[in-house]
C-alpha cells in the first residue's frame, strides 16, 4: 500500500514538473511570435524616415553642386563674350557657388553621397536581419516546444494538461515571396 | 555529424570530463584523509588496551568520519569561483584595455548590429559590446549569466573581417554565453586549484611527518591487509606526483570541447557554417599573437592569443595541452555541418 502511495506521489511530481516546462515553452512560443511584430514595425517606422533625410542630403549636395556647374559655365559664356565686367561678374558668382561648396565639405568632410547611401544599406541589412532571425528563433522555440510534447512519457499526458502542438512560421506554397527577386541595375 | 547531433555530442563529452575530474579530485583527497588525517569510515578495528582498572578497553572506537583534507580543499575551490563569479569579467576588462563600441564609427556600429542580431537569434538579452584597441584579429566573452555578459574584439578583427564572418564570429562567442561556458572553465579551474592544493599538502605532509600518524591504528586491522594498503599508497603517491599535469590535461580537453561547442552552436544560430570557416582561415592567416588578452582569458578567445603556432602543430603535447582544438579540425567539423564532406566512416 505505501509502495503504491510513494508511487503515486512520484507520478504527481513528474506531472507538475513536466505541466510547468510545457508552460514555459508555450509562454516562451507566444513571445517568440509576437517578437517578429515588433521587428516589423520597427521596419515601418524606420525605413522611411531615413530614405527620406537620406534623400535630403543628397538633394542638398546635389542643389549646391548644380549652383557651382551653372555658375561656371555663365564664367566661361562671360568669358567667350569678352566684356570684361561681366567675366568679373560671372566669376564673382562661381567664387561664391565654389565658396559655398568649401563650406559644406570643411562643415560636413564625409558628406559624400556614398556615406550616406552606405549607412542607409547597412540599416536596411540590419532590419531585414532581424525580422529573419526573430523568426528563426520563433521556428526554434516551437520546435523545441512540440519535441516536449511528443517525447515518451510527457505525450501521454500533454493533451490531457491542455497543450496543443504550435505551428511553425512558413511561407505559403503559392506565395509571390519565394521568387528568386530580379536584380535590375539598369538606370 | 550536423549541428545538432555535433552539440549533443560535445555536452555529452564535456560532462564526462567533468566527471573524470570530479573523480581525479575524490581519488585525491580521500587519500590524502586516509593515509593522513586518520579517515576512515570503514571503521578499523578498535585496539585494545590495558587501563588502569586492569582490564581491557577498547581504544580507538570512534573513526574519523569527517574527511577534513578534502572538505578544505572543495572550499578552497569554491572560494576560487566565487572570486571569479563576481570580479571576472571587470578584471578581463580592465587587463586588455576595452572600451564600449561607440556608434560614430561605421563599423563598430555594424559590430552592435551584428550583437543585437545574434541576441535575437539566441533568444537572450544583448551582451555590452566591447573594443580591444589591438591590430591582431581576436574575440573573446565573458560573462556568468546572459544578462550581465560581454562580448569583446580587436580593431584587427573589425578591419579584417567582412559582415558574415563578423556575424560568424560573434555567433561563437555568443554560443559561448549561451552554454555557459564561463560557468564550466570556472568550476574545471577551482578543480584545478584544489586539486593543486591537496597536492601541495600532500608533498608537504610526505617530507615532513613520514606516513603520519593516522596510519597505526590501522595496525589492528586484518592480516591481509598490509599490503593491500600499501599498494593503495603507491598508487596514491603516483596520483599525487602525476596530479597537476592530469588535471592541466583534464581542464583543456574540457576547454577544446567546449570550443567545438561553440563552433557547433555558431553554426546553429546563422545557418552558415561556412561563413565561420571563412572566418577562421583569415584569423589563422594573421599569425602574430594578440599582445593584449593575457592567459586568464585566454581559453574564451576564439584563438589562442597567445600566438597561433601551437595550434598548427600536431603532436602529442600540443594535442593535449592546447586550450583550442588545432583549426584544421575545427575547419573540418563546420564543413561536414555544411555537408561538404562526408562525416568518417560514411
Amino acid at each position: 500500500m505505501t509502495v503504491l502511495a510513494i508511487v503515486l506521489g512520484l507520478l504527481a511530481v513528474w506531472l507538475v514538473f513536466t505541466f510547468n516546462k510545457l508552460v514555459g515553452l508555450k509562454n516562451q512560443v507566444l513571445n517568440a511570435f509576437r517578437q517578429i511584430d515588433v521587428q516589423l514595425k520597427r521596419r515601418h517606422d524606420l525605413i522611411p524616415n531615413l530614405v527620406n533625410s537620406v534623400k535630403g542630403e543628397m538633394k542638398f549636395e546635389k542643389e549646391t553642386l548644380e549652383n557651382v556647374i551653372q555658375a561656371r559655365a555663365a564664367a566661361v559664356n562671360a568669358g567667350q563674350g569678352g566684356n570684361m565686367n561681366e567675366v568679373l561678374a560671372k566669376e564673382g558668382m562661381l567664387t561664391q557657388a565654389l565658396g559655398k561648396l568649401f563650406a559644406l565639405t570643411e562643415n560636413y568632410p564625409n558628406l559624400k553621397s556614398i556615406e550616406v547611401v552606405r549607412t542607409l544599406m547597412e540599416e536596411l541589412r540590419t532590419t531585414e536581419n532581424q525580422i529573419g532571425f526573430s523568426r528563426q528563433f520563433y521556428n526554434d522555440i516551437v520546435t523545441r516546444f512540440n519535441i516536449q510534447q511528443q517525447v515518451f512519457p510527457t505525450n501521454m499526458f500533454a493533451a490531457m494538461l491542455g497543450f496543443q502542438p504550435a505551428t511553425l512560421w512558413e511561407l505559403p506554397a503559392d506565395s509571390v515571396e519565394r521568387n528568386v527577386p530580379k536584380v535590375d541595375l539598369t538606370v | 555529424m550536423n549541428i545538432y547531433e555535433q552539440q549533443t555530442s560535445n555536452k555529452r563529452t564535456t560532462m564526462a570530463l567533468l566527471g573524470a575530474f570530479f573523480l581525479l579530485f575524490l581519488a585525491l583527497g580521500a587519500g590524502f584523509d586516509y593515509f593522513y588525517l586518520s579517515f576512515d569510515p570503514v571503521g578499523a578495528q578498535p585496539t585494545y588496551v590495558m587501563n588502569a582498572q586492569g582490564y581491557y578497553e577498547a581504544a580507538n572506537t570512534s573513526p574519523q568520519l569527517v574527511p577534513y583534507g578534502t572538505i578544505a580543499a572543495l572550499l578552497f575551490g569554491a572560494i576560487m569561483v566565487l572570486n571569479s563569479v563576481f570580479n571576472g569579467a571587470g578584471m578581463v576588462l580592465r587587463s586588455t584595455m576595452a572600451r564600449r563600441a561607440v556608434s560614430a564609427d561605421p563599423a563598430e556600429q555594424q559590430f552592435l548590429n551584428v550583437v543585437r542580431e545574434m541576441s535575437l537569434a539566441a533568444g537572450l538579452p544583448a551582451p555590452a559590446a566591447y573594443v580591444v584597441p589591438d591590430p591582431d584579429v581576436n574575440a573573446f566573452a565573458t560573462g556568468f549569466s546572459p544578462e550581465n555578459s560581454v562580448i569583446a574584439v580587436t580593431e584587427g578583427l573589425l578591419r579584417t573581417l567582412d559582415r558574415e564572418e563578423l556575424q560568424a564570429v560573434v555567433a561563437h562567442e555568443m554560443s559561448h554565453i549561451r552554454n555557459y561556458d564561463m560557468r564550466v572553465m570556472t568550476v574545471a579551474a577551482a578543480l584545478m586549484g584544489a586539486i593543486a592544493l591537496v597536492s601541495d599538502f600532500a608533498g608537504r605532509s610526505m617530507r615532513y611527518g613520514g606516513r603520519g600518524g593516522g596510519r597505526s591504528s590501522g595496525g589492528g586491522r586484518g592480516k591481509g591487509g598490509g599490503p593491500l594498503v600499501l599498494l593503495l599508497f603507491a598508487v596514491w603517491i603516483l596520483l599525487v606526483i602525476f596530479a597537476p599535469l592530469f588535471s592541466r590535461m583534464l581542464a583543456m580537453a574540457i576547454s577544446r570541447q567546449r570550443e567545438f561547442l561553440a563552433d557547433a552552436s555558431a553554426a546553429e544560430l546563422t545557418r552558415n557554417p561556412m561563413g565561420l570557416v571563412s572566418a577562421l582561415e583569415k584569423i589563422r592567416a594573421a599569425v602574430n599573437p594578440t599582445r593584449a588578452i593575457n592567459n586568464g582569458v585566454a581559453h574564451m578567445c576564439i584563438t589562442d592569443p597567445r600566438g597561433s603556432l601551437i595550434e598548427e602543430k600536431s603532436g602529442f603535447a600540443a594535442d593535449l595541452l592546447a586550450t583550442h582544438p588545432p583549426m584544421e579540425k575545427r575547419i573540418l567539423a563546420l564543413k561536414m555541418m555544411a555537408y561538404q564532406k562526408a562525416p568518417a566512416g560514411a
